[in-house]
């Protein structure tokens, strides 16, 4: 199977798969045989086909389309405005501001879920006595859903119970979560990155275990300091995971703290803090502003698709050389 | 450096653990107790009377769902979604892998675009597209369209690709057709891989939240994640309210995904670090 336009069975560059693509045959090889049925792959393909094609390719379509749109609030038709629902999203300054908390809460998030994760992953990759409890009581509390997660989140930020609030106020300070920006803040960077940890423990514990005992009995013949090994050895050898785990935790903290925030800020977007996924929400279904809604949809829709570009090429590269 | 290395393993717990300790414990203790207290670490003696309220009282608007009623739901959406979902992409996966037939490779990228956009991101118009199909508050409306994405898919196209070729070749020779080479010699081949998929897809169904918030307007629909949110609405505005309930609720919301995480274990990492999201 392989030709010009490939090399070890994948096609080189962008051109070469969209003409394989348009010579309709596989851009990977998948097996030397493959049944030759006519019928057959159809039935078996079918199923997931009509469910992409009207769960996601129908509802992504209107969302393009609608954006170019302003709907009348009562019902009556929808008039064609062009590009004026993107102006109004890109010009209005609770926009600017809804992605500029986004953009600080996904890097806060990010560094502070991968640092603990790594941190936890480093130790508990040293430990013998007790690893397997542990790891099980580290692990745990990925199962724990987001809203869940807000939920109890909330309770200890709440301001007659909450153990959080008692400890600012040994402080001397008050802590009003969903009253002041800031303290909200902090309530849901600790409640996101609380429910990150252990994925990116899992992800980077079982990364370090897979470095094999040759190179790490090396290291510990060449640096004998664990600082240096850490940094000359394992960082460079989890680099892969730690990139991969960057894009995922981007993505986490763009879309699924959706439950956290619609948990702690509630209805009562004033002066809140939320992420833009929760304004598309917002202004969409109790706004009604199906035309505003739907072309930042449309935004977000375009940084995802360039983040997931981004992890795909990686991973593809990874699957080659790693 | 042990005693150092085992320092920070604790802190991790405890960060970690203690909030889901707490809110266990504290579910035991009365809404009053817990209102003068604060939470608790300890458990307390209203266990029975907390959770057989949440779980058989009737309350909402209508008066008729349960914490029972809830679970069975959560239940429904959690198993619904796995099953559905290996289903699908098993099924996928084998036409993309063992098929040579024209617009393959057109289908796959079909398939795999989908993995561009999480639902959140067109949350709106599927909304619309499920009220013109008349699937509001439906379990096919609250499953079928979570199952639009190809997570599933390109993972079993990654197992079967490791297959080897002379099973198909052998099972040719002795004159198995597709059908069957797909049930008697690829399934029973996949038993891990699918148990491994499925743990990972049951969490990710019972976690639900936005679709099911949008999708399930009539109470008898809800699921324990629509429970929390609505026991937060009622909150609003009364004196004491419900912190015990409240509890009981979250707690029953973890136990089941954080139970499979448990026992599974092996077999939970494998899923998810295998399956490459």
């Amino acid at each position: 199977m392989t030709d010009a336009l490939t090399t070890n069975g994948a096609p080189k560059t962008m051109r070469d798969r969209l003409r394989l693509w348009w010579r309709a045959e596989p851009a990977h090889p998948m097996k030397r045989a493959q049944f030759n049925a006519p019928l057959a792959p159809w039935l078996f393909v079918l199923p997931q086909i009509a469910v992409v094609v009207v769960f996601f390719y129908w509802p992504a379509i209107q969302a393009v389309t609608s954006s170019f749109y302003i709907e009348d609030p009562f019902g009556f038709g929808a008039t064609f405005v062009g590009l004026e629902n993107y102006k109004t999203a890109l010009d209005s300054t609770q926009y600017a501001s809804t992605a500029a908390f986004t953009a600080f809460f996904c890097v806060v998030v990010t560094t502070l879920a991968l640092g603990f994760g790594l941190l936890l992953a480093v130790k508990a990759d040293k430990v013998i006595r007790g690893a397997h409890s542990y790891k099980t009581l580290l692990i745990a509390v990925y199962a724990i859903a987001p809203p869940v997660a807000g939920l109890i989140g909330m309770m200890f930020f709440d301001m007659h119970i909450g153990p959080f609030t008692e400890i600012a106020a040994w402080f001397g300070y008050e802590l009003k979560v969903g009253v002041n920006y800031w303290d909200t803040v902090v309530a849901l960077v600790t409640i996101a990155v609380w429910k990150q940890i252990p994925y990116n423990f899992i992800f980077f514990l079982s990364g370090m275990q897979s470095i094999p005992a040759s190179v790490r009995e090396a290291a510990l013949i060449d640096a004998r300091s664990g600082w240096r090994r850490f940094c000359d050895v394992t960082l460079p050898l989890l680099a892969p995971t730690a990139f991969f785990l960057l894009i995922i935790n981007i993505t986490y903290t763009m879309f699924d703290t959706f439950p956290i925030i619609d948990v702690i800020v509630k209805d009562k977007p004033a002066n809140n803090p939320m992420t833009l996924v929760y304004k598309v929400y917002l202004d969409g279904f109790k706004g009604n502003d199906i035309g505003g809604s739907s072309a930042q949809s449309v935004i977000l829709m375009i940084v995802v698709a360039v983040l997931t570009v981004v992890q795909f090429r990686f991973l593809e590269r990874r699957v080659h050389y790693g | 450096m042990k005693p150092f290395d085992h320092l920070v393993l604790i802190l991790g717990v405890i960060f970690l653990c203690l909030p889901v300790v707490m809110a266990l414990m504290s579910s035991t203790h009365a809404a009053i107790d817990i209102h003068t207290n604060g939470l608790s670490l300890l458990p307390g003696g209203d266990a029975m009377a907390t959770y057989g309220k949440v779980l058989t009282h009737r309350g909402g608007f209508t008066g008729d769902v349960t914490g029972l009623l809830m679970l069975r739901n959560s239940l429904i959406l959690g198993l619904g979604f796995a099953i559905g979902k290996i289903v699908l992409s098993m099924m996928a996966a084998y036409a993309l892998v063992y098929f040579r037939f024209r617009f393959a490779t057109a289908l796959f990228w079909m398939i795999f675009t989908t993995l561009l956009l999480p639902l959140e991101v067109r949350i709106m118009p599927s909304y619309q597209v499920m009220a013109q199909l008349h699937l509001l508050n439906t379990y096919s409306g609250l499953i079928i369209p979570l199952l639009a994405s190809a997570t599933g898919t390109f993972f079993f196209r990654q197992f079967f690709r490791s297959v080897p070729d002379e099973l198909l070749e052998a099972a040719r020779i002795d004159g198995a057709g597709p059908v069957k080479f797909f049930i008697d010699i690829l399934i029973p081949l996949s038993k891990t891989m699918m148990s491994a998929i499925f743990i990972i897809m049951f969490i990710y169904g019972w976690n639900q939240y936005l679709w099911p918030l949008l999708m399930t307007t009539d109470e008898s629909f809800y699921t324990l994640m629509r429970g929390i949110k609505s026991i937060l609405q009622v909150w609003i505005g009364s004196q004491i309210p419900d912190y015990n309930e409240a509890f009981a609720l979250a707690v029953l919301a973890m136990i089941p995904p954080v139970a499979v995480v448990v026992v599974f274990q092996r077999m939970f990492i494998k899923g998810l670090t295998e399956s490459d999201k």
